[in-house]
């Protein structure tokens, strides 16, 4: 259900590097920690870019797996199920190296064809 | 007409959490601790924000709160009765009924709290289990409530809350007897998805736990008082 919210703050922040250009291509990543339902995302996308510079535009989406690593043990790690707990030594001393990510990583505008 | 590839990578909540740091600055040069409170609808929140505001929190520690809710004010009404200063967001008026508060709209309220006169402001969030984790809103730390009536698979199918927060208050405790539900289960699914979060078993209707939650909400001021001085 964030995936509306989520699709707003998208669509800002491709608009606000669009510098009013016709947006064609959103290419987003997103981790998988982050929950979002791609089929959900790419629904609101198209509903809340209507009126705006992403009218139209196709939503690329990649998802980037979850890697863990424990501070205790220094493993690192892919998620296994629910628990965060490292695998090798049960600590809970662990940090998300990636899976966070919801990242505009770029944007294709449409531009004028150059004159000179 | 031609393409033109526009390299970003930038996190698409840059924009909420760049006003998020322009309240928390607010926050720290008023020295108040911030709390963003938050839960699924109906888990207790503003009723164990009641009990623990029902006293003094401590020597000279000064309340305020504010009410996220998407219409009424309902809550706020109830804080209010206490003396706390209230200040009531509602989500629909101008932003669109969110089911949640972002950076902007505590912005927006802003003016209306009594930052130089508060030691502490807990920010109840609008009732909702999965988007309020997404949005930063220039808090100090984040703490939420789930009642034990939610069910114990809850922390497995809402990780992204439950990751995020400091202080977990199970609540509704009182109603274990009546229902299936393996606290333990419950307790070693929070573990599990946020190994070593703190946990307070509590209910809001008996008090039990309610003093062990004062406390913390105590200490937080304290720690941010400490902090400033060394």
């Amino acid at each position: 259900m964030h995936e509306l919210a989520l699709a707003g703050a998208v669509i800002d922040t491709a608009e606000r590097h669009a510098a009013g250009r016709r947006v064609l291509v959103v290419r987003l990543r997103c981790g998988e920690l982050r929950q979002v339902v791609p089929d959900s995302l790419a629904f609101y996308f198209e509903h809340v870019a209507a009126g705006t510079l992403c009218e139209g535009a196709a939503l690329e989406y990649e998802v980037v797996a979850a890697s863990l690593a424990c501070g205790g043990c220094g493993v690192s790690f892919a998620l296994d199920g629910a628990s965060f707990r490292c695998p090798a030594c049960g600590g809970a001393d662990v940090t998300v190296e990636a899976g966070n990510e919801l990242e505009v990583e770029s944007i294709e505008v449409e531009e004028p064809a150059c004159t000179g | 007409m031609h393409r033109v590839k526009v390299r970003i990578v930038e996190d698409a909540l840059d924009a909420n959490n760049t006003i998020a740091r322009a309240n928390r600055d607010d926050f720290d040069r008023h020295d108040v601790a911030v709390i963003n409170l938050m839960s699924a609808p109906g888990a207790g929140k503003t009723t164990l924000l009641e009990r623990a505001l029902e006293r003094p929190l401590g020597e000279g520690i000064r309340v305020g709160v504010l009410e996220g809710d998407v219409q009424g004010s309902y809550d706020a009404t109830r804080i209010a009765s206490l003396h706390v200063p209230v200040t009531q967001i509602n989500t629909d008026a101008g932003f669109g009924g969110e089911c949640h508060l972002d950076a902007n709209m505590v912005r927006s309220a802003l003016p209306s709290v009594p930052l130089a006169d508060i030691d502490l402001l807990v920010i109840e969030n609008v009732g909702n289990l999965v988007c309020p984790a997404e949005f930063r809103v220039g808090e100090d730390v984040r703490v939420m409530v789930a009642a034990i009536t939610e069910g114990e698979d809850k922390p497995l199918k809402y990780p992204l809350m439950y990751r995020t927060c400091e202080l977990v208050l199970v609540n509704k405790i009182d109603l274990l007897p009546h229902l299936e539900i393996d606290l333990e289960e419950l307790l070693a699914n929070i573990d599990d998805v946020n190994p070593g979060v703190e946990t307070m078993v509590v209910s809001a209707r008996t008090g039990e736990g309610v003093d062990e939650w004062r406390r913390w909400l105590a200490e937080r001021v304290a720690r941010r008082s400490a902090a400033l001085t060394t």
